[in-house]
């Protein structure tokens, strides 16, 4: 997030799309929800399903899924021709705006109303609304990054808050909710294959040398291979060795016929868990790692505020630390590891990362604090970019509007997307062992819009077969208006109807993340 | 700011500005009986335990409900108010069950206390006890309405700090009592099981299952499922998590927690966890030793980072791991493997 939690309830208005947030975020859904009926905050929200937020919400755009850039350049084009613009912004703060222009001028709020489905005049209301206000903030997840086009989606929105100069200020920004406790700082680390800890490019020679020389090995020059591409590559036989901390792939990743397939593959697999998860039934070695209540450390959250993690149970069996176990592998394999404690190495990511400098064990005791924080005096960073942009000036990138790589046909004629459940997480690894939660929610359902349903005779509570090119599943039909005419949507939690099965590995060229969230789907009832 | 100074029964007392009676003389040590008043909540005036005589105001204004101002004589312990204070008190007592021993909210009870304060021994009026069945819809917590005393805490947390408002006060006067829309089960009803309300009830009447049993010791950590990353206390007994409450401090969440955070945790303590290393042959899992497992995984990587070069090697690190873990996975997969493929479910 460019901005803090808290700010919410300081936003004028405040754009959410592809974010179910009470769901999926019920601490910040409630700070919406008390912004909208408190703060008077104007909610606008875009999508699909009449999530709960748009209870709150003076507008409801009811985009179909794969659209949003299209509906994001509408409004732009409405801004514009409207003259809503900041232009004191525009020329101070940023650069690029006439190429990304041609995008935005030809998509008219009737041309997008073709496109999304959305009425030219609420594209038009929503326009107004965002560029009117002082302090408007955009809040976006999954819902707009797992795309083939995921990489335009966010690069139209922050156009969007460029153009309206809502970057650089309290109450506004661009405010990606992170979906896993620690997704942040597992990036901040330096856990992607493309940048080392702090986000230096592996390319960059001077920043490998920095590490090279603290780490004592000559570092690899070129970016890695991301994890979809990884399970591919361990499929063909070029990656031999799979090592994962923590991760269920198994359940988590797209088309997951080909995923377990390529971990069936791979030649030596080692998953370090604390559950056998699907993924760790495929494993040749498997490591007990500890849960969260059991170690010391800390973690990033969405603001960038990394906070403490304080050991509160003794590991069960013997079971051990993670850092013990990576520390004691690297070892036996020849590489020197001499860590006493989480807090040692803390102390090297102080040195190492410039944003994580000031960040330390003692400093964040008790509130926490938010990077960047450069030395030991200084308070964090509430928001971002406040006087310039990380690259100097904020570039405009051109979003012409492109389908999703599949969309519903004769054979599969409904649109699937997916997201998730309040009551349960991710693979459910750790909810699923909750009774009360599978009490409340005992999952492995699909919504369908009643019309949808009435053409397929399907009754609310049946059983019925989702289906897609690449697999397909049984589920209890939700009979439901929350879903448009159209569309069907499943949570992705559960290893019993696993939406995955069904879902596209189409693949954004930049970001490499999947299209989760559209696919073409075929429903029937099962006899 | 400017502090505001008033006296209490002839002791004077700072007031910062805004502040109630209530909260000013509570600040300073000095206990006025209360039920109704919550710090997270808006001054509500229901219980009228906290009723005072105040210097040039008519009747008995209640504390919560008056702001201070400057030079103001308050007096919270004369006759008059002890009077008026313990009569309300007996009302409330006449139809509480009275017991408090097989209470879970013993000894941290609200009305406990400032029955208490008030010295309320015997009730001199009839006992009565009110019908209504408990609402036991939802797994995590029970609604007992025979403890209830109508402080509306709950139906506030519900709509003030959630802004949700699944519950809300039903009919009036003796039969007056909580409930969702339309007296649906709590189970049935848009509620989202964020337990928030059994945090904030001053009595037993909304308590979480089997929350009888009392932590031994209490550890502050971060939640371990979105990315909010909301500060939490643990109440551990018999290394299992027995309580979860909010940190009230704590700047991301102030003491709110969803269902998943207050109730999803235990978890941890699953029979189903993973507790010795485990060595795949013939296809079966097998149990193995520390130094077996990480021997073969230690020559297995040796031989294929000789073979192949370290590039046939990959890591996914994770979301759920910490800074440091995640910081040390990387570094082993690219110094030590010498790998630069390392990645993790970002993108998922």
């Amino acid at each position: 997030m460019t901005n803090s939690i808290s700010e919410f309830e300081t936003a004028d208005t405040v754009f959410i799309i592809g974010s179910n947030t009470t769901e999926a975020h019920p601490i910040i859904g409630l700070k919406l929800r008390r912004a909208a009926l408190f703060h008077g905050a104007k909610i606008i929200v875009a999508d699909p399903r009449r999530i709960d937020i748009t209870q709150v919400a003076k507008l409801h755009l009811r985009q179909r899924s794969g659209t949003d850039v299209a509906l994001i350049n509408a409004m732009m084009n409405v801004i514009l021709a409207e003259g809503l613009e900041d232009k004191n912004f525009i020329a101070e703060r940023t650069e690029g705006l006439e190429d990304a222009l041609p995008a935005i001028k030809e998509m008219t709020p009737e041309r997008a109303e073709k496109i999304t489905g959305v009425p030219a005049e609420n594209i038009r209301q929503a326009g107004r609304m965002f560029a009117q206000a002082d302090r408007a903030s955009i809040v976006y997840a999954m819902g707009i990054t797992q795309h083939s086009h995921g990489t335009d989606n966010v690069k139209a929105l922050c156009n969007l808050a460029m153009l309206t100069g809502n970057l650089g200020k309290e109450g506004a920004g661009v405010n990606p909710l992170r979906g896993q406790n620690n997704v942040q700082g597992a990036c901040d680390m330096g856990g992607l294959p493309n940048v080392l800890p702090g986000y230096k490019p592996v390319t960059d020679e001077a920043a490998r040398k920095v590490f090279e020389e603290a780490w004592g090995v000559k570092l690899p020059e070129k970016p890695g291979l991301t994890m979809i591409e990884m399970l591919n590559a361990a499929e063909k036989g070029e990656i031999k060795a799979l090592f994962i901390m923590g991760e269920n792939p198994a359940l988590s990743d797209p088309n997951l016929n080909h995923t377990r397939h390529a971990l069936d593959q791979c030649e030596f697999l080692v998953v370090q868990d604390i559950f056998l998860t699907e993924t760790a039934q495929f494993a040749d070695v498997v490591l007990p790692g500890a849960s969260f209540a059991e170690k010391d450390g800390t973690f990033t959250n969405t603001e960038r505020r990394v906070g403490r993690v304080r050991q509160a149970l003794t590991l069960p069996g013997q079971a051990r630390q993670d850092w013990q176990i990576i520390q004691d592998l690297s070892n036996r394999m020849g590489y020197a590891m001499k860590y006493d404690s989480p807090r040692q190495i803390l102390e090297e990511i102080n040195q190492l990362v410039p944003q994580y400098a000031g960040i330390t064990w003692y400093r964040i005791e008790k509130k926490g604090i938010q990077w960047p924080c450069p030395d030991t005096s200084h308070p964090g960073t509430k928001f971002l970019h406040q006087d310039k942009f990380t690259r100097g000036k904020g570039k405009f990138h051109p979003t012409p509007f492109i389908e999703s790589a599949e969309l519903p046909d004769k054979k599969y004629p409904l649109l699937l997307t997916t997201g998730r459940q309040l009551y349960h997480f991710h693979t459910s690894t750790m909810t699923g062992r909750v009774e009360g939660l599978e009490e409340l929610c005992p999952g492995g359902s699909v919504e369908i819009n009643p019309e949808d349903a009435a053409g397929l005779e399907i009754m609310d509570g049946e059983k019925v077969e989702v289906a897609s090119r690449r697999g397909k599943v049984e589920a209890i039909a939700l009979v439901t208006e929350k879903v448009p005419k159209g569309t069907i949507f499943m949570p992705f939690h559960f290893a019993a109807a696993p939406a995955n099965m069904l879902t596209n590995d189409a693949l954004d060229p930049t970001a490499k993340i999947p299209e989760l969230k559209v696919c073409a789907a075929a429903v029937r009832k099962v006899a | 700011m400017e502090e505001i100074k008033f006296t209490i029964d002839g002791q004077e007392v700072t007031a910062k500005p805004g502040q109630s009676v209530l909260e000013a003389t509570l600040a300073a040590g000095i206990y006025i009986p209360n039920l109704c008043y919550d710090p997270k909540l808006e001054p509500y005036g229901g219980c009228r335990l906290c009723v005072v005589e105040i210097e040039g105001m008519r009747g008995l204004p209640t504390a919560c409900t008056t702001k201070v101002t400057p030079g103001m004589k308050v007096r919270s312990e004369t006759p008059e108010v002890h009077q008026v204070r313990k009569i309300t008190m007996e009302l409330l007592v006449a139809d509480h069950p009275l017991e408090c021993l097989t209470c879970s909210l013993n000894q941290r009870c609200d009305l406990q206390k400032a029955a208490a304060f008030l010295g309320v021994d015997q009730s001199r009026l009839r006992r009565s006890e009110r019908a209504l069945a408990n609402d036991e819809s939802n797994p995590f917590f029970v609604r007992d309405f025979k403890k209830c005393i109508l402080c509306a805490r709950c139906v506030r947390v519900c709509s003030e700090v959630r802004g949700l408002g699944a519950i809300d006060m039903a009919k009036r006067g003796y039969e007056a009592f909580i409930s969702p829309f339309a007296g649906l089960p709590i189970a049935d009803s848009i509620c989202e099981s964020c337990g928030e309300c059994v945090d904030h009830c001053p009595t037993g009447a909304l308590y979480v299952r089997g929350e009888a049993i009392l932590p031994g010791k209490e550890v502050k950590t971060i939640c371990p499922y979105c990315g909010v990353g909301c500060q939490m206390v643990l109440g551990i007994r018999q290394n299992r998590i027995v309580k979860v409450l909010g940190d009230l401090t704590y700047p991301v969440n102030s003491g709110s927690l969803c269902v998943k955070g207050r109730f999803g945790l235990d978890f941890a303590s699953s029979e189903d966890r993973l507790k010795t290393p485990l060595i795949k042959k013939n296809g079966q899992l097998v149990e193995a030793t520390w130094d077996e497992a990480l021997d073969l995984v230690a020559s297995r990587f040796k031989e294929i980072k000789k073979k192949h070069g370290g590039q046939a090697i990959a890591g996914l690190c994770s979301a759920k791991a910490t800074n440091e873990e995640n910081y040390l996975f990387q570094k082993f997969i690219r110094a030590g493997a010498g790998s630069p493929h390392i990645d993790h479910c970002a993108r998922l």
